[in-house]
């Protein structure tokens, strides 16, 4: 079971695509809603330099945008 | 309608679909229903799905929806177009496509897939500012979306760049979110619709900045403000945030041979025909006079149901 955290918004249409394709592969990820969060914001863009969104994180593999290809590999699915 | 789906190219058996869409946005997508349900072997290529839509905030002249986000309404159109069985390939864009022996070529980063017919519904994508420091900046605190990234920018203080409809949109959701909000536009006054122009005036967290010209965008690791021209000084205005919001260039660079107006946007006439016998283009890509989603969406409509017609009138020559 890999360490999975999603950095998103409420707002961003790929934030909601990227949980729901998780969701729909039987991913378990942690839910971080970096709106109205400054702390989770710095920390994600400690991770990522930058502050676009979403992030994933699988286990230390950052992926930002939502690039299905590459996190279907790195997810291993 | 795919009596004649296969054909020789370079001695190999080549699939040749009835229709390829290029986008996936309220054109693409109502364009590919109605392909579907007129049993046209269809396959759709885009970069993303939903387009400006997914982008949005929120939308009130969609009839049919009093109010509804962009988020909500692109799922739904995704929704629809799951019902059918329509080949969607996403993160793939048109590089280039021609026309040739009667067949349309389309390439993309990853394939090339022939068509019998094509609709261009590729959209439009943000202007940029095309200063110092944009590139260098880009999600690292300048963003052209304020729906997507606007949350991030709590409590800061941001600059919306424009002065239309797209720029006091952003702002107006910014208010709400940022401390300070100022407008930067190029004009003596901003443009708009006047129900939205209000909103922002009433609001006392903003300045808007008129006759101002943006001419780099400054910061260390993230941004951290910009400079810009205002008369003949030029200032510096400190900020957490910019949102570079002038405008929209169509996604039409892959359409050589195909005639434009002088923005770029591909000219068609009322029933979605391009110069091109075949190739039919539909939504904000086009000079369609009013960029609109529920106007796109019409035009994808009358796209799909002229591909079809001509169809049927050209079957006999392939």
């Amino acid at each position: 079971m890999k360490n999975v955290k999603v950095y998103g918004t409420s707002t961003c249409a790929f934030c909601v695509k990227l949980k729901q394709f998780l969701k729909d592969n039987n991913v378990e990820f942690e839910d971080i809603d970096v709106s109205q969060n400054q702390e989770r914001v710095r920390e994600m863009v400690e991770k990522t330099g930058q502050m676009g969104v979403p992030v994933i994180d699988v286990e230390g593999e950052i992926i930002v945008g939502f690039d299905r290809a590459r996190i279907m590999k790195a997810l291993e699915l | 309608m795919n009596i004649k789906s296969r054909t020789v190219v370079d001695n190999k058996m080549e699939k040749v679909y009835d229709l390829i869409i290029v986008g996936a946005g309220p054109a693409g997508i109502t364009a590919a229903i109605y392909a579907a349900r007129k049993k046209m072997d269809c396959l759709v290529l885009t970069v993303d799905v939903g387009g400006q839509t997914a982008w949005s905030g929120d939308i009130e002249n969609y009839t049919g929806y009093q109010f509804v986000s962009g988020r909500e309404l692109t799922a739904k159109f995704e929704e629809h177009i799951k019902k059918y069985n329509v080949k969607v390939k996403e993160n793939e864009a048109v590089k280039e496509l021609r026309k040739e022996g009667g067949k349309i070529f389309v390439k993309t980063e990853k394939n090339t897939y022939l068509s019998r017919s094509l609709i261009i519904a590729s959209g439009k994508k943000s202007k940029e500012l095309s200063v110092p420091g944009e590139k260098e900046y880009k999600n690292k605190g300048l963003t052209y979306c304020a729906t997507c990234d606007g949350p991030l920018f709590e409590g800061k203080e941001v600059v919306v760049v424009g002065g239309g409809n797209s720029a006091l949109d952003a702002a107006l959701q910014l208010i709400r979110i940022a401390k300070k909000v100022y407008v930067m536009n190029i004009s003596d006054k901003l443009a708009g619709d006047a129900v939205m122009r209000d909103k922002l005036e009433s609001a006392d967290n903003v300045t808007v900045i008129n006759n101002a010209e943006v001419i780099e965008i400054l910061g260390r690791k993230m941004v951290e403000g910009l400079r810009y021209r205002i008369g003949d000084e030029e200032k510096e205005l400190p900020a957490g945030g910019v949102f570079v919001e002038i405008g929209l260039v169509p996604n039409s660079e892959f359409t050589r041979g195909i005639d434009k107006n002088k923005q770029g946007e591909i000219l068609v006439n009322s029933i979605t025909e391009t110069n091109v016998p075949g190739i039919f283009a539909a939504g904000d890509v086009t000079d369609v006079i009013e960029k609109q989603i529920i106007i796109a969406a019409g035009e994808g409509a009358k796209a799909a149901l002229k591909a079809f017609r001509y169809l049927l009138e050209t079957e006999e020559d392939i």
